[in-house]
């Protein structure tokens, strides 16, 4: 399980994506590619002016449109579809293999679909391009995986200070806001220790806080408690759902964890590369 | 669960008198389904007549008297050897659930449908205690867990038996 859904790597396949992939899944890897952070890379940048703003809660926000998305000669995605809403959190669910973690990243525009659409907003990421595509992730989106996502040189408040630094925040107020994003997510005391330094599940909640911490509209969040015990885990959804409650960003929880799910409001089954909705019975 | 064997714990823990027990029944253990008043004095005069309990003080008041109640040596042997027993674990073998399926594959119906319709189902009602447990003091949390680790298992059986429909209907309609 963990190793088909690794952040971005094992869906990608590396060549076609991998570069977007890295920007996306940790902002660390903007940070290194340098030049992808040009000056569109603000916050607010890639929602422009071309869509309307969309109400706090209710209002669709994301929707993958008949996906297909095939890594060679292997189908991953055969007809996905699924909407989400503003502030909502839905669980993505489904055995290994069965394309959720291709869902996800191609709902994060970290991966292209062969066909269908991605609207976020009104604006298909299709059309976008790579440039904006990752303003739009660095801005409007947010991220927390499995592993490896923090950047194992910086401390855990720089670390979370990056995705503003990235948007040009100064540095005394970036370092403001990731304090107290680290005390909203009850890790204040890891703040000068790297990453490294701290506990899986404590480095899971700096994960979240740099999530969180530029107020994203969507989070993706692909197996965030697979590394974690039952009861670190828990803390771990307790936290990102509340925070993303808090904020009114939408949660797409990639997870095959029944007990994670619950932290939904609603779930998406993927089978065999197909979305099954279940809300009708629930 | 026994409820004559949680109020003798109850009273191991002090003496009450009959509305504190069940008050402190309700607040730790009744959560779902407190307990009536009848309960508890029927439950307290059949453990007073087994020599498990009795009564410590009478307290006459303007209305009824109020008797306070006791464990007795008796009653805390007894309260000892239900908290050393294990509980007989359910094997569940030949659930409802199991049932339908076969029934529904017999019939020609979809047991696909059939598996999705419980396991919504099933969700809801943890996503429902989720949300108890998030809410919820300590005693909460554990409550629901339980009862959340058991939904869980339940829904593995769904996801796997969702696996193998296609062997299974081989199975069945041989």
């Amino acid at each position: 399980m963990s190793a088909a859904t690794a952040p971005g790597g094992a869906a990608t396949g590396g060549a076609a994506t991998g570069g977007a992939a890295t920007g996306g899944a940790a902002t660390g890897g903007a940070a290194t590619g340098g030049a992808a952070t040009g000056g569109a890379a603000t916050g607010g940048a890639a929602t422009g002016g071309a869509t309307t703003e969309q109400g706090p809660t209710g209002a669709e926000l994301l929707a993958a449109e008949d996906l297909h998305r095939a890594f060679g000669p292997t189908p991953a995605l055969v007809g996905a579809s699924l909407a989400v809403r503003a502030g909502e959190v839905v669980a993505v669910m489904g055995p290994s293999g069965s394309g959720k973690s291709t869902l996800l990243h191609c709902l994060a525009g970290i991966v292209r679909p062969d066909s269908g659409r991605v609207i976020y907003r009104g604006s298909d990421l299709s059309a976008m391009s790579d440039r904006e595509r990752s303003a739009l992730r660095r801005g409007q989106f947010g991220f927390v995986f499995q592993f490896g996502q923090l950047v194992p040189e910086l401390t855990c408040l720089e670390n979370v200070a990056l995705p503003l630094r990235l948007a040009r925040v100064a540095r005394r107020e970036a370092e403001r806001r990731a304090t107290d994003w680290l005390g909203r997510l009850e890790v204040a005391e890891v703040a000068g220790k790297r990453p490294g330094e701290v506990s899986g599940g404590q480095g899971q909640r700096v994960a979240v806080a740099r999530a969180l911490v530029t107020v994203p509209r969507v989070v993706f969040a692909d197996e965030p408690t697979g590394a974690l015990d039952s009861l670190n885990g828990e803390r771990v959804m307790r936290l990102l759902t509340g925070a993303a409650r808090e904020t009114g960003a939408a949660v797409v929880l990639v997870t095959h964890e029944a007990r994670v799910a619950a932290y939904s409001d609603r779930e998406v089954v993927v089978r065999d590369g197909r979305t099954r909705n279940l809300e009708r019975a629930a | 669960m026994s409820i004559g064997q949680t109020i003798l714990g109850l009273l191991e823990a002090s003496p009450r008198h009959g509305y504190d027990l069940k008050r402190a029944y309700d607040e730790r253990f009744g959560h779902a389904r407190p307990l009536h008043f009848g309960q508890v004095y029927a439950t307290l005069s059949r453990l007073l007549r087994n020599g498990l309990v009795e009564v410590d003080s009478v307290e006459a008041g303007e209305g009824p008297e109020r008797k306070r109640y006791a464990i007795t040596e008796a009653g805390v042997t007894d309260v000892q050897r239900w908290l050393s027993q294990p509980e007989k674990p359910e094997s569940y073998l030949h659930s409802t659930l199991y049932t339908k399926v076969v029934l529904a594959l017999l019939t020609g119906r979809s047991a696909t449908d059939l598996l999705d319709t419980q396991r919504a189902e099933h969700l809801r009602l943890m996503r429902e205690l989720t949300q108890r447990k998030t809410d919820g003091d300590l005693a909460d949390q554990l409550i629901c867990d339980h009862a959340l680790f058991h939904l869980e298992a339940d829904l593995r059986w769904l996801e796997l038996t969702a696996a193998r429909l296609d062997e299974l209907t081989a199975t069945v309609q041989r």
